[in-house]
């Protein structure tokens, strides 16, 4: 199952694609720890009063800082009031986004696809094509050739990581394809996981979205002043440092190719304040293993299943001290990556999938 | 002539869940819906050919376990992303405590 070593290419169009298809890399089966149906289904179950708890104090406070914001424009007391206003948009408007794709962070349907629809327009995603590109990431998890949504390639795109802190690089990116889809095209990756059916969906949220950052650029020339842009737009560049930090976390230095969410992702035990923001995404290997989990349950799956997974991270710059050596490392040599202990208690890596998975040898 | 399957006993299945039955080849999934009512489509779903076993059944709606992909389990309509293509469903009744189903009329 391990794919011949070599230079990996990330294009879903490349020939990395074709090889994974060919390992049977693709839509295949992964190991999952064992729960009984009972617990699960009471893991699974959903509610509303957590994600309406959580939503009112992310806008309500977003509403504060925003007013302490503008009120105290352009003064040095206003920047503390940006850089947490920044990070509620760039940074937890990210964890919105992802947990509602999912539709579990609500029971209710609606207050799922809402909560959506806000998140995706702050973090300049567009809501019909990333849904399908967080699917695949899903269904092909560091699968390379396959999987739209790595962000530490193999050697690490360090520069871009970096410039990411800011949000430069996809805030960029993610107006081009704005500007692309609104005129009615796909680029061509995107076709390749949204279906015909959704492209129509897709091209009207990219006009009604152009339509509001020109009226919002409008504002600002007629104002002579940044401010409408510090309110919508900007943020997702000064505000994204936090969902970048912890985002690269997820999956960084770990094995690539691999059918075990053990090898290939990460839990980090994280301060409360960050898992506020991150909506509980530091417990990573128990939501890709079970998707169907709301965020508010994942610490109690974490407990339920810990025996069968490696050992979470302590915090987050211990997580931090352990990826930057590793990823210093694939700089020079790509095929290097951390393989993640089990405890005694755990199944074993499967020998059949994950024999050849051996750093050392995958760096010769 | 329809020609009816024991799947299972009404009593396997608890209210409001679902589970797997295979038969010939084929993967079903049988619902227990919370007003008692019993239900029977394909027992994979139309997008990546999971088992709908291990979703979650929610009033009427059984969410796939992979990609939170959701169907209405009476009728098999796709209800959302990334599912486009409905399921199939098959006739269910209840005969001795045991639940049937019909398979040679699928919808």
């Amino acid at each position: 199952m391990v794919m011949s070593a070599g230079k990996r290419d990330y294009d879903l169009l490349g020939p990395s694609a074709q090889h994974a298809v060919d390992a049977g890399l693709t839509a295949a089966e992964w190991y999952h720890s064992e729960i009984s149906r009972k617990e699960m289904k009471a893991l699974m179950r959903r509610s509303d009063q957590p994600a309406i708890r959580d939503t009112v104090i992310w806008l309500g406070c977003m509403l504060l800082f925003a007013a302490f914001g503008i009120l105290l424009w352009p003064g040095l007391w206003s920047v503390p009031f940006w850089l947490a206003y920044g990070v509620l948009y760039g940074s937890a408007a990210d964890s919105r986004w992802h947990e509602c794709s999912h539709g579990t962070a609500f029971r209710t349907r609606w207050m799922n696809d809402w909560v959506y629809q806000i998140a995706s327009f702050m973090m300049m995603r567009n809501p019909v094509s990333w849904r399908w590109s967080h699917t695949r990431h899903h269904t092909d998890t560091l699968i390379v050739g396959r999987d739209p949504e790595i962000v530490a390639m193999r050697p690490p795109a360090m520069r871009r990581i970096i410039l990411n802190l800011f949000g430069v690089v996809d805030a960029w990116q993610a107006m081009g394809n704005m500007l692309r889809n609104a005129s009615g095209r796909l680029n061509p990756q995107e076709a390749t996981y949204v279906p015909q059916s959704e492209h129509a969906r897709l091209i009207f949220v990219a006009r009604i979205w152009t339509i509001i950052y020109a009226a919002t650029l409008a504002l600002a020339l007629w104002l002579g002043s940044i401010l409408p842009l510090m309110v919508i737009g900007l943020p997702r560049l000064y505000g994204a440092w936090h969902h970048v930090m912890t985002g690269v976390l997820q999956h960084a230095g770990l094995a690539d190719n691999v059918l075990d969410h053990r090898l290939n992702s990460r839990t980090v035990h994280m301060n409360p304040v960050s898992r506020f923001i991150y909506w509980n995404m530091n417990y990573h290997i128990e939501h890709h293993m079970f998707p169907m989990v709301p965020y508010h349950q994942l610490p109690a799956l974490h407990a339920a299943i810990k025996h069968d997974l490696p050992p979470a991270s302590t915090g987050i710059w211990q997580a931090y001290s352990e990826v930057l050596p590793v990823l210093r490392r694939q700089l020079r040599h790509e095929n290097w990556f951390l393989k993640q202990s089990l405890p005694e208690t755990a199944r074993p890596y499967r020998p059949e999938f994950h024999g050849q998975v051996e750093p050392a040898m995958a760096a010769q | 002539m329809p020609s009816w399957i024991d799947a299972c006993a009404t009593d396997d299945i608890e209210e409001e869940d679902v589970i797997r039955f295979d038969h010939d080849g084929a993967v079903f999934a049988i619902y227990r819906s919370p007003d008692d009512r019993f239900y029977c489509t394909d027992g994979l779903c139309t997008h990546e050919k999971v088992s709908l076993a291990d979703g979650l059944v929610m009033d009427e709606i059984i969410e796939c376990p992979k990609h939170n992909a959701r169907f209405d389990y009476r009728t098999g309509e796709a209800k959302a992303a990334p599912v486009c293509v409905n399921l199939r469903t098959y006739a269910t009744k209840i005969e001795n405590g045991r639940v049937l189903i019909e398979l040679m009329g699928a919808q």
